[in-house]
C-alpha cells in the first residue's frame, strides 16, 4: 500500500551502524533523556561517599538531638526518626538499587539465554518441557512470587535477590526462545545444515547473536521494574534491614510519621519513581532506535 | 471454536498443577526443622523424633506432595498463625473487597488509558503525544506504595477532599448498615438501594483505586498507541477512508478493534499484577482486603496464610488468563482459525 | 468528461512525485495509468480520493468530477464523495479488509454510511454481491475465508451497491493469478459497459493494461509520457520509453517454445 518515501527494509532486529544510529539517537529525544537520567543514577551511586553531606547517616550514626527535623540548608532533605540525613541517605541508597538491579538480571540472563536458545533451536520434548516449566513460574504475578520466596527465607538484601531473579528467569527464557526459534526457521540456518556445520557451532555462531536483539531492550525495561519489585520488598520488610539506606525500607520506616514530617517518606519515593522512571525511559528510547519499523529520514 | 477453549481449559489444568508443586516446595524451603521448631528448644532427639511423624515429615516427599494437595483440594488449606482461623475462610472474606479495588482500578485503567492511547496515536510525534508518552511511562514507573502514601496525604490530609482510609463512614454503619451479599461494598450497596452509603463506599474507593490503576493505565495507553500506530498504516484502513468513513471512525471502530486484543492480553497479565499491588496499598487505606492479610501474614511471619494468599491469587491469574484467552479468540477469528 | 485532473502536482515537501498535465476519464471508459513500481501512480489515486496528506503528502492543481472541483472541498464534503461517487480496490485484497470484520459487516456499514437504511443495505449489499456473481452468504465471512479473488469482487461490490461513477483500481489483479486475475477484469469490463462506470486502472503489467483498456496513460517518475488509445500507444509508442516498457515484456513466441 501506499507509504512515504522508502522506508528501511523490514527485518528482524538488527542493530543499525554508523550514520543511521547517529541520525537516530539523535531523532530520539527520550533515548538522550533515559540515558543521561541514568547515568547520573549511576554517577551518583559510584561518588554518594563524596556527595552526601553526612556520610555516616548511612550507617550507624544516630542524632537525637535532630530527630525529624524539616527540610533546611544543613539537611537538605530534612532528618529522620532517629536524626540521620535524608539527603545522605538517599544518595547512599542510590548505590543498592542498580546492584540489586544488575545481578539480578544478570542471573536470570545467565539462566535465560542458555535454556531459551537450546528450547528454541533444537524444539521437540526439550522445548516442551521448558515451555511447560517457564508456564508455572509465568502463573504467578511478578511479584508474588519473589514475595512467597522471601516472606520464607530470613530477610536480608540476598533473599531479594535471589527472590527476585527466580521470578525474572522464565520470562527471558521465553523472550529468547521465540526469537530463537523465529531465526532458526529462516532459510540460511538450512543452509548451514547442508554445508555439514554442527549443530553446536550453529547455535552459538548464528543462533545466539541473532536472538540477543529483543533481549537488550528488555533489560533496559526491566532495570526499572526490577528497581520497583524490590523497593516493594523492602517496603514490606523483606528486605535489607535498618540502618542499610534502601529506599524501599525508608518509605516504610517514616510511615509512622508521616503526616508530620512528610520529607522522610517523600525523598527516598521520589529517588525509586526518579530512577525506575529514566531507565524506563532510556527502555522506551532504545526500542524506538531498534525497531526496523521506524525511520529516520 | 469449542476445541480451542478445551485445549486452553487442559493446558491451564496442567498449570495449576505445577503452581501446587512449587507452593508445596516453597513451604518446604523455609529454613530449618519443622519438627524441631515444633518440639521446642528443650526437645530430645526423641521428641523431635517424634513431632516429626505428627507433622507427617517422616513420609516419603511424594506422598507428603500427595497429602499437601488432596488437602488443598479439599479445601484445607492451613491454619492461620495470626488469626487462628482456617486460611481458606480468612481468603473467603478479604478476597471481594481486593477484587472490588481491583477491578474498579482496571475500570478506571480502561476508561483513561484507551482515550489518551488514542488520542497520542491520532497526533503522534506532538506535544500531546509526547506528553501522554511521559504520563505513561511515569504510571508503569511509579512505586505503588509510595503514591498511596502521597496521595494520601495531599488528598486527604491537606485538601480534605477525599476519606483517608476505610471502606466507608464508620458512622454509616449505626444509620445506615449494609447487608453483605458479595462483600463487595460498593456493590452490596448498589444493589439493596443503601445510597448513603453507596456514596460513601464510592468516595472511599477512589484513592485506592486510582493508585491501583497507575501502572495498568499506562501499559493501556502505550499499548494502545502503539497498536494503532502500527495499524493505521494498514490498507484495510485506508480502505476505510476511501469508502468515506470519518477520521474518528477510522481510528475509533476499525484501527481500534484491531487493539482490543492486545488490551484484554494486558488486562489479564495486568489483574494479577495490581492484585499483588494492593499488598502495597490496602495496608495504606485501610482496606480490609487480601492485601492487608498479606501484609499482616508477612510481618506475622506466618507462612500458612502468606503461602495461602499466594496460592489463591496464582490460582486466580490462570483462571483470568484463561477466560481472556478465551475471550480473544471469540473476538478475534483468526486465533481459533489457526 | 466525468473524471478530469488537470496540473495535478502531488509533493512530499520539496519532492514532487506527481506532476500531472493533463488525464482524464470518461463515461464508460476504461483508462489505464502505467508504468514502473514508485512512479507515483498509486499517490494519484490517493489524491483523487483527497487522502494525499494521510500520508504527509500535499497537492496541487485540478481535480474536477462531472464539473465539480474536489481540491479545495472540506474533508467533510469529500467524505460524501468517496465510496459514494468515486471508488477505490487496492492491490492486495486479502489486507484490504479488516481481518477481525465479517466481510459483510464493512460492505453494510459503508452503504449505511452513505444514506442507506438497514434493510435496504442488505438488499443492495445482497443484490451487489449477485451481480459480481458471488453468493451473498459470504458476507458472513472473514477475509481469510475468502480468497483473493473473491474479496476484490467484494470490493468491487461495494462500488456497484453505492453506484459509483469513477473507480479507480490500484493494481487489482497484482496479487492474483492469471485465472482469477481474468475474471476480474471481466468483470471490469461488465463494470463499463452495463453500469457506465468510469475506471481508472493503474498498473505496472502492460500485457494486462493491453487486454483491458481503452486508452492508456504511460507514466514515468510522475510524469505522463504518452497518453492516447491503447491499440495505438501500444503498438506503436511515439515516446522512447514507453518502447523500452514494451520491449521488457517477456513475450513468448512461438518458434521459442521447446
Amino acid at each position: 500500500m501506499i507509504e512515504a518515501p522508502a522506508p528501511l527494509p523490514a527485518q528482524d532486529s538488527t542493530v543499525p551502524r554508523g550514520a543511521v544510529l547517529r541520525r537516530g539517537i539523535r531523532a530520539n529525544p527520550l533515548l538522550v533523556a533515559g540515558a543521561a537520567g541514568s547515568a547520573l543514577i549511576l554517577l551518583v551511586a559510584l561518588l554518594a561517599p563524596l556527595l552526601a553531606p553526612f556520610p555516616g547517616d548511612a550507617g550507624t550514626a544516630t542524632h537525637p538531638l535532630l530527630v525529624l527535623r524539616p527540610p533546611s540548608a544543613q539537611h537538605w532533605f530534612g532528618t529522620d526518626n532517629v536524626g540521620r540525613d535524608v539527603c545522605s541517605r538517599v544518595l547512599y541508597g542510590a548505590r543498592i538499587s542498580p546492584l540489586i538491579a544488575v545481578i539480578v538480571l544478570l542471573i536470570a540472563t545467565v539462566l535465560g539465554i542458555p535454556l531459551g536458545v537450546m528450547a528454541g533451536y533444537f524444539g521437540g520434548w526439550l522445548d516442551e518441557v521448558i515451555m511447560r516449566v517457564t508456564d508455572i513460574f509465568l502463573a504467578f504475578p511478578p511479584l508474588l512470587l519473589a514475595l512467597a520466596f522471601a516472606a520464607v527465607l530470613p530477610t536480608s538484601l540476598t533473599t531479594v535477590i535471589i527472590a527476585i531473579a527466580i521470578t525474572w528467569w522464565p520470562w527471558y527464557t521465553r523472550l529468547i526462545r521465540g526469537q530463537a526459534a523465529s531465526v532458526a526457521g529462516r532459510p540460511y540456518i538450512e543452509a548451514c545444515r547442508a554445508l555439514g556445520i554442527s549443530r553446536w557451532r550453529i547455535l552459538v555462531r548464528h543462533i545466539l547473536p541473532n536472538s540477543i536483539t529483543p533481549l537488550l531492550v528488555q533489560i533496559s525495561f526491566d532495570v526499572g521494574g526490577v528497581i520497583l519489585t524490590a523497593s516493594a520488598l523492602s517496603f514490606l520488610g523483606l528486605g535489607a534491614q535498618d540502618p542499610t539506606p534502601d529506599w524501599g525500607l525508608m518509605v516504610a520506616e517514616g510511615q509512622g510519621y508521616f503526616t508530620t514530617a512528610w520529607w522522610v517518606v517523600t525523598f527516598p519515593g521520589l529517588a525509586i519513581l526518579f530512577t525506575a522512571f529514566t531507565f524506563n525511559l532510556f527502555g522506551d528510547g532504545l526500542r524506538d532506535l531498534l525497531d526496523p519499523k521506524r525511520t529516520f529520514l | 471454536m469449542i476445541v480451542y477453549a478445551a485445549r486452553r481449559i487442559a493446558l491451564a489444568v496442567l498449570v495449576i498443577a505445577g503452581v501446587l508443586v512449587l507452593t508445596f516446595v516453597i513451604a518446604r524451603v523455609v529454613p530449618g526443622d519443622p519438627a524441631a521448631t515444633w518440639a521446642g528448644p528443650h526437645a530430645s532427639a526423641a521428641q523431635v523424633a517424634a513431632a516429626r511423624k505428627f507433622l507427617g515429615l517422616d513420609r516419603p516427599p511424594a506422598v507428603q506432595l500427595l497429602s499437601y494437595l488432596g488437602g488443598v483440594l479439599a479445601g484445607n488449606w492451613g491454619v492461620s498463625v495470626h488469626t487462628h482461623q482456617p486460611v481458606l475462610s480468612d481468603i473467603g472474606t478479604a478476597a471481594p473487597a481486593s477484587l472490588e479495588l481491583v477491578t474498579a482500578a482496571l475500570i478506571l485503567a480502561v476508561l483513561v488509558g484507551v482515550p489518551l492511547g488514542l488520542v497520542a496515536a491520532r497526533w503522534p510525534d506532538g506535544l500531546l503525544d509526547h506528553s501522554i508518552r511521559a504520563g505513561a511511562i511515569l504510571g508503569v514507573s511509579m512505586p505503588v506504595f509510595w503514591m498511596a502514601l502521597i496521595l494520601q496525604l495531599v488528598f486527604s490530609q491537606r485538601l480534605h477532599l477525599l476519606p483517608a482510609a476505610g471502606e466507608f463512614s464508620p458512622g454509616l454503619l449505626f444509620t445506615h448498615p449494609l447487608a453483605r451479599h458479595t462483600g463487595a461494598d460498593v456493590v452490596d450497596a448498589l444493589i439493596t438501594g443503601n445510597w448513603p452509603m453507596f456514596g460513601s463506599t464510592l468516595t472511599h474507593l477512589v484513592l485506592p483505586a486510582i493508585v491501583v490503576a497507575a501502572y495498568p493505565c499506562g501499559l493501556i495507553a502505550r499499548i494502545v498507541r502503539a497498536q494503532v500506530l502500527d495499524t493505521i498504516g494498514e490498507t484495510h484502513v485506508q480502505m476505510a477512508r476511501a469508502l468515506g468513513f470519518r477520521e474518528r471512525s477510522v481510528y475509533g471502530r476499525f484501527a481500534m478493534k484491531l487493539a482490543w486484543n492486545p488490551v484484554a492480553a494486558t488486562l489479564a497479565l495486568v489483574f494479577g499484577y495490581s492484585l499483588v499491588n494492593t499488598f502495597l496499598v490496602e495496608a495504606v487505606f485501610d482496606w480490609p482486603g487480601l492485601g492487608s492479610y498479606a501484609a499482616a501474614s508477612i510481618a506475622a511471619l506466618d507462612t500458612p496464610a502468606t503461602l495461602g494468599v499466594t496460592l489463591f491469587i496464582a490460582l486466580v491469574y490462570v483462571v483470568a488468563n484463561l477466560v481472556v484467552d478465551i475471550v480473544q479468540a471469540a473476538i478475534d477469528p483468526r486465533i481459533r482459525l489457526r | 468528461m466525468r473524471l478530469a485532473i488537470t496540473g495535478l502536482q502531488v509533493s512530499f515537501g520539496d519532492r514532487r512525485v506527481v506532476d500531472v498535465d493533463e488525464l482524464h476519464v470518461g463515461e464508460a471508459e476504461i483508462v489505464g495509468l502505467a508504468g514502473e513500481s514508485g512512479s507515483g501512480k498509486s499517490m494519484t489515486t490517493l489524491a483523487v480520493l483527497g487522502l494525499a496528506h494521510t500520508v504527509g503528502a500535499t497537492v496541487r492543481g485540478s481535480i474536477t468530477l462531472d464539473g465539480t472541483e474536489l481540491t479545495g472541498l472540506s474533508q467533510r464534503t469529500l467524505r460524501e464523495v468517496r465510496g459514494r461517487r468515486i471508488a477505490a480496490i487496492f492491490q492486495s485484497p486479502a489486507t484490504a479488509f479488516s481481518p477481525v470484520f465479517k466481510v459483510g459487516s464493512v460492505v453494510h456499514r459503508a452503504l449505511r454510511l452513505h444514506g442507506m437504511g438497514k434493510d435496504e443495505a442488505v438488499e443492495a449489499a445482497s443484490r451487489a454481491m449477485r451481480q459480481v456473481l458471488l453468493s451473498p452468504g459470504l458476507l458472513d465471512r472473514y477475509p481469510s475465508q475468502l480468497s483473493g479473488g473473491q474479496l476484490q469482487r467484494v470490493a468491487i461490490a461495494i462500488a456497484l451497491a453505492l453506484r459509483a461513477e469513477v473507480l479507480l483500481a490500484d493494481e487489482p489483479t497484482s496479487a492474483l493469478d492469471v485465472t482469477v486475475q481474468a475474471e476480474v477484469l471481466e468483470l471490469l469490463r461488465e463494470l463499463r459497459d452495463r453500469a457506465g462506470m468510469s475506471v481508472l486502472f493503474i498498473s505496472h503489467d502492460l500485457a494486462v493494461v493491453a487486454e483491458l483498456c481503452d486508452r492508456v496513460a504511460i507514466m514515468r517518475d510522475g510524469r505522463i509520457v504518452e497518453q492516447g488509445p491503447a491499440a495505438r500507444v501500444l503498438s506503436a509508442p511515439a515516446d522512447a520509453y514507453t518502447a523500452d516498457l514494451l520491449a521488457a515484456v517477456p513475450v513468448i513466441r512461438a518458434e521459442d517454445r521447446p
